[in-house]
Order: C-alpha cells, then structure tokens, then sequence
C-alpha cells in the first residue's frame, strides 16, 4: 500500500510528459484491455468469487465500459485499491478507471482534479454496532472507540459529527474493510462506520448479522460514482454515456435478455434506436462501435439488473432500491436524454 | 644560478590529454558523470512538473495551512500539540512527528538491550540458553517484520479482553478483572495508573535530578579510588541509596504532591490513568525484537572478534569472567560493534513507517497518508517525509559518529 503511494509519485515522474494528456481511449485500445480501479473486498459491491473471478455492482461498472469498447465484458483488468490508495493510483495513470463506492466531493472533483462520470448508489454514512451494547442513536456513541477506514470521507464526516454534537471519540484507524471488519468483530471497537451500505454487505458476511444494528442517524450525503482523471473530457465523456445508458436502459425497459432482439431492427422508440446504434452515429462519436451500448448492456444487464443481482433484496446483501430508484418511481435516478 | 631554477619547457595543454593523460582522466570521468546525472535529474524534475502542469497541478504547500478534519488516535503527539480536528494539515504532521520520535526512540532502546542480552547468551556455553538464542535470531530475522507488527497487534486484538468485559455483573463474576485494582490489559490498549503533579512536585523533581547527579558523581569517586589506590568502595548500595533517600524524604516533607490516577471503566472505555495503545505496543515491540535480532548478531560478531588471548590475559590476571566481559571484552568489541548498530538503528526508525499497518499515526500516516489521500498533494507529501527521515537518519547517525568517536581506542 505504502508502496503504490511512492510508485506512483514515481510514475509520475518518470513517465514521459506526453502521457498524461494523451487520448485514455487510444492507450486503452492499444493496451488491449481497461485498468479499472476497483476495492480490495466489499461483498456485493466488488470482490473475487471462488474462482478468482470479480464480481459486484462497481465491477459491474467496468465491465460496461470494457464490452463497450472491446465488446467483451473481460477485458478488465482489476486493481484492487484501498481508500488511501486509489487516487495515486488513478492520477498516477496505473488504472483508467476508478469504481470503488467513491463519494463525489468538491475537492476531489477541483482540488485533486478528478472527474466524477455520474452517481451509481445514492448513499449516506451510518453507524454499525453489536445489539448487545444497547445502543439506539449514534449520538449515545459518546467515549466510544469506532473503526474508520483511512483516506476516506467517512473519516472526515465522523470527526464532524462528533465535534457538532459535543461528545467524544477514539478512532481506529483501518485500511481496508477485511481489517475493519475483523477489528469490530474482536471488539477493539465499539461501533463501525461507513457508508450504509458499506456496512449492509459488511454485516451480511458475518456468522451472526442479526447481533448487530445500524443505528438510524445518517450523518451525511455519499453520492457514490466512478471517476477519471481530469483532462481527458473524451474519455469522460464515454464513461459517463456507458453509465447513463445502463441507467437509461432500465428506464427504457432494455434487458439484457431483450437487447439483442431491440437492437436487430429500429424499434418504433427512436430513443432506443440511438442508444442501440440502429439510428444515428452515437457509437463513432464516442470513438466506439455503432453497437457499444448493446454490449454494455449484454455484459451485466441494465442498471436494475446489475443492482438486483450483485445487492438487491434477494440478495443476504438485501438493499432496497430506495432514493436509487427511476425517477419514474420516486427514486433519484435521472439520466440526461440521449438525443 | 638562474639555470638551476629554470623549469623545464612547459607542455602546451592538448585536448586529447583529458583522455589519454592519467593525470586528467578519472576528472574528466567524473565531470562528464557529474554532467549526466545532473541532465537525469533536470529530465526527471521538468517531466514532473510538465505532468503535473498538465493535470493542472502546481507544487504547493499551501494545503499545510488548511483544517485537517480528520481525528487522530490519541497518542504522545496529540497530547503535546493538542491536536483535534479543527488543527491544519502542519499540525497534523506535527503530531506524526512526535509519535515516530516516540516509537523509534523507545525501539533503539529496547532493541538494543536484547541485542546485547542475546548477543553475550548467544555465546554461552550453556547449550539450551544459546539454542534458545539461536531460535530467537532466526526466527525474528528471518521472517518479514510487517508479519511480526501484524501478528503481535492481532493476539493484542483476539486473545485480550474488551473494556466490556470488565464491567462488574450483578451477581455473576465478571469476564475479566482488574490487576490490583491499578492495571488493565484490554483489547484496545494496556492502562496504568498516571501520576497527577500537585503543587510543589516541581521542587520535588529538582530533589530527584539532583539526588541522580550526585549518585554519579559518588560513583565517579568510587571509580577514582579504585583506579588510584586499588581500594574498592561498594557501589550498587550507596548509590541506590544516594538516589531515593532524599526523593522519598522530600516527597513526605513536601506533603505528597505527586499523587496517582488509576483507570477506571466509564461508559464505553476507561478513563484516567495512563493509556497505552495496542497499536503502540505491538509496533514497538515488533520493531524491538525484530532488530533486536540483528543486533544479536552484531555483538555475537564484536565480542568473537576480541582475540581468544585477551580473555586468557584477562584470567591470568584473576579477573573474574564478568569482569572480564565488561572491562576487557565489550570495550574493545565496541569498536566492531558501532557502526553497523547505527545502520539497525537507521532501520529501525525507518521501519517505524510501517505503523500505518496496525493504525499507529505516525508521521507517514498522518503526513504521508491521511493528508496526501484528502488533499492529493502527493509529491509535496513525498518530498516532505524523504527529508524528514534523512534528516531524522543524519542526526542519529551524527550522534552515533560521536559516540563512536568517544569509543575509539585511547593511546597513552
Ligand atoms: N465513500 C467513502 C468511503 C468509501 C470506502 O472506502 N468504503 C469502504 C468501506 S464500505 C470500502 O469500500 N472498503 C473496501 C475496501 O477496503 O477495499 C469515500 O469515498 O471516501
């Protein structure tokens, strides 16, 4: 971890000057396959099954992107990073994506100079904690020892809340989620936090969820999303439309059993037919296949799809959809037209 | 007479000498080296800065003079700073800085007792003590010491109780209890009473420093009759006693100023007393024992480098064996053993950077980590924690030239 920092504050030095201006997409194409900066283990959200394989919502986010521009969903290359990690990693040039349950802040988007492609999980920061402390609000968290992983926004938000609420903590400071998980589990900590639903997988991982609680207060607003590095607007710009056309698919009514059969011939909705590439040139414009968004929706499935598989209420994960539904149901969702 | 002076014809300078005469060529090699490294350098510092420039960065220190928001463990450092959230960034590493002293500073000590303990047993002619030694050497030397840092902080975390655990039970015994009432291992660190400085402790610390100071000097006087007249003083009793009479006489006479402050459990932790963190502890005693290892095998090299002769020298005389070993063997094996000690404790420092492994917030997890991560001034960072712990690897290494020097063997 503490080598990535260094490497890439030497990659970044050593790179020649042109590198970082140059066209992502064109490096991408050929390199033959996309760097995507994903967790190092989130049940749900992104982690390797028992084959070795990634899986979970923010994978599902890269292997959009790649079917979309390789037309095969596996042509990723997964870099797993660490809340302190990954924007070395992505300003560094080591990965040319990152989708990892990052939060869009304005000093990440203009002072660290990355660009947020949108918002894939509308979300906020909770607190988790063993039923048996017989603890109801987060504010009766006052002395308590809680785990908080480093380099994230979560870190920011408790310090917040405790100073504005006039009680006191001590954190524990955790690299990844495994280590924080394993931290509360022993109880060095009374209480773990992140963002909910952070902590709705982390909880479903362990032997006895229903012994924890997530308290109701959520301090704060975690508009999750993936993002590039500033100054490619190109490259911005065909991340952003891979997942807006996830989102608009859904909306569409667009599967991924159904696709292939819209994308056969121009259905009657020319809204569809553009986002499919049977009308018009959206596909050469973003520099792709005219039938990219089809592969980006034949990899995973549409947004609802991605979201029901990987932690939806069927899943022990078992999120509701809430503010991450249509707008069309109440939800937040709300893609710019494709027009 | 002006013949004999007249030097011979002077040659006229000829390009070509740079290379072929021995007198210029290992300049001109090292000139024109000199030249390349200094383009390496330019080429690597404008490829920087053009990339930074065109992701629209600028070296700038300035972010060290914005809040840090963020919450650090309390520890040695925040305790000296007063750091809470609403400090900067500089504060911050302040603290870092503070913590990486402590640790480092508490592992050379540590690491070089058991160096020397095990480097003197490692010797003994005693097979079960210097197996034992053997074992610990190859064991500490030869696994990665972030295994050790992590290992040792997750028996703390496991097999320890939590502060939970001690709350009393009505009519059950409780999971786990107090050490005379005073002392406390839990999972998330080790409490301790904490003295509470009254008024007039002051005096009562001059008391002590002088009564220390004058346990020295008698131990000095007792060294010079020994030297002069072959008279020996006892030394250990007087100078124990020298030390503490006047300290407890003066601490009733003062009226008790230093009293104690004992943990106890309040809500969710214990409060008062002194709290040591697990995180603390385990890095220290990994970085301890780990280079303690080396050590080992450091004093093993100096004191077999004492020739055999010296010991039998020594015995002729009548000296008794551990006389022998302080008076003859270890002050000659110094000399050996200096210089590569202050490469382990080079080491030991800059291994203290992985206290981020176990959440220790030290200068490179707060300056190096935290900071860099929430502001993205990665290089600013960098530069900084590399002239930190050059200039922390310079002054112990000044130190340890000093006492190096003080070491070298005395001509009379
Ligand atoms: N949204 C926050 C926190 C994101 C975060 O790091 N979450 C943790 C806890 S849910 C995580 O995903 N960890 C996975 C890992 O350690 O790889 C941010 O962007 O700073």
């Amino acid at each position: 971890m503490k080598n990535s920092v260094l490497f890439g504050t030497l990659a970044m030095a050593g790179l020649s000057a042109a590198a970082a201006s140059a066209a992502t997409l064109d490096d991408v194409k050929a390199r033959g396959n996309l760097n995507c900066g994903v967790v190092t283990g989130l049940a749900g959200f992104g982690a390797p099954d028992a084959n070795g394989v990634w899986e979970g919502f923010d994978v599902d986010v890269c292997r959009a992107v790649a079917a979309a521009i390789f037309g095969d969903e596996n042509a990723v290359e997964f870099v797993p990073t660490t809340g302190e990690t990954r924007f070395t990693a992505l300003s560094s040039g080591e990965i040319d994506l990152l989708a990892r349950n990052t939060t869009w802040t304005f000093s990440r988007d203009v002072e660290l100079k990355f660009d947020f492609i949108g918002v894939n999980y509308y979300d906020g920061q909770g607190f988790l904690v063993p039923t048996a402390l017989g603890v109801t609000s987060a504010k009766d968290l006052d002395g308590a020892t809680v785990c908080i992983q480093t380099g994230t926004s979560t870190e920011l938000n408790l310090a917040d809340f405790f100073r504005a609420n006039n009680i006191t903590y001590q954190p524990v400071a955790v690299q990844t989620n495994a280590e924080g998980q394993q931290q509360y589990l022993a109880g060095a900590c009374d209480a773990y936090t992140t963002d909910a639903s952070g902590l709705a997988a982390t909880r479903a991982t362990f032997e006895a969820p229903d012994d924890h609680v997530l308290l109701p207060e959520i301090i704060s607003k975690e508009p999750l999303g993936p993002l590039v590095r500033h100054g490619d607007s190109d490259w911005a710009d065909l991340n952003r439309w891979v997942l807006n056309a996830l989102i608009a698919a859904e909306e569409l009514g667009i599967t991924s059993a159904n696709v292939a059969e819209m994308a056969a011939a121009p259905t009657n909705n020319p809204e569809v037919n553009r986002i499919l590439g049977t009308e018009g040139e959206y596909g050469a414009m973003l520099g792709l296949e005219p039938n990219w968004a089809v592969a980006a929706i034949s990899a995973g499935g549409n947004y609802g799809e991605i979201f029901e598989r990987n932690i939806g209420e069927n899943t022990p994960i078992g999120l509701a959809r809430g503010l991450n539904a249509q707008w069309t149901d109440g939800g937040l969702l709300y893609t710019p037209p494709f027009r | 007479m002006s013949s004999m002076t007249d030097s011979p014809p002077r040659e006229s300078f000829r390009l070509s000498q740079l290379i072929y005469d021995t007198r210029y060529r290992s300049l001109t090699i090292q000139v024109f080296t000199l030249v390349l490294v200094c383009i390496g350098i330019y080429w690597l510092g404008q490829n920087l800065l053009t990339n930074l420039a065109s992701l629209g960065l600028q070296p700038n220190f300035a972010f060290l003079n914005s809040r840090a928001g963020y919450d650090i463990t309390p520890s040695i450092g925040t305790w000296i700073t007063g750091y809470t959230s609403a400090a900067t960034h500089w504060d911050a590493a302040l603290v870092g800085v503070y913590n990486t002293l402590l640790v480092a500073f508490l592992g050379i000590i540590l690491a070089t007792v058991l160096g020397v303990i095990a480097g003197v047993l490692r010797l003994s002619r005693n097979w079960l003590v210097s197996r034992m030694m053997a074992v610990y050497v190859e064991g500490f030397r030869n696994v990665p010491l972030l295994l050790w840092i992590l290992l040792i902080y997750s028996i703390f975390s496991e097999a320890l109780p939590q502060p939970r655990d001690f709350r009393e039970v009505e009519g059950a015994v409780s999971a786990a209890s107090m050490t005379w009432g005073a002392f406390a291992a839990t999972n998330r660190g080790f409490y301790m009473p904490a003295p509470v400085w009254g008024p007039g402790s002051g005096v009562l610390v001059a008391v002590f420093v002088a009564s220390v100071v004058a346990a020295v000097l008698y131990r000095r006087y007792a060294r010079k009759v020994l030297f002069d007249t072959g008279r020996m003083l006892p030394m250990l009793w007087p100078m124990v006693v020298i030390a503490l009479l006047p300290v407890i006489a003066a601490y009733f006479v003062l009226g008790q100023p230093v009293s104690l402050s004992y943990p106890e459990l309040a809500g969710f932790n214990f409060s008062g007393g002194l709290r040591v963190d697990n995180a603390l502890l385990a890095l220290w005693l990994a970085l301890s024992l780990y280079t303690g290892a080396f050590i080992t095998e450091i004093v093993r090299a100096g004191i077999l480098s004492v020739s055999k002769g010296q010991t039998e020298a020594a015995s002729a005389l009548g000296m008794r064996p551990n006389r022998t070993m302080n008076l003859v063997i270890l002050p000659q094996a110094m000399r050996v053993i200096i210089p590569p000690l202050t490469s382990q404790y080079l080491n030991l420092t800059k291994n203290s950077s992985l206290a981020i492994a176990v959440g220790y917030a030290d200068v490179r997890a707060t300056l190096g980590g935290i900071s860099l991560n929430q502001t993205g001034r990665a290089l600013e960072c960098m530069l900084m924690l590399g002239l930190l712990y050059l200039a922390l690897s310079l002054a112990i290494s000044f130190v340890m030239n000093l006492f190096n020097a003080s070491m070298k063997l005395k001509e009379r």
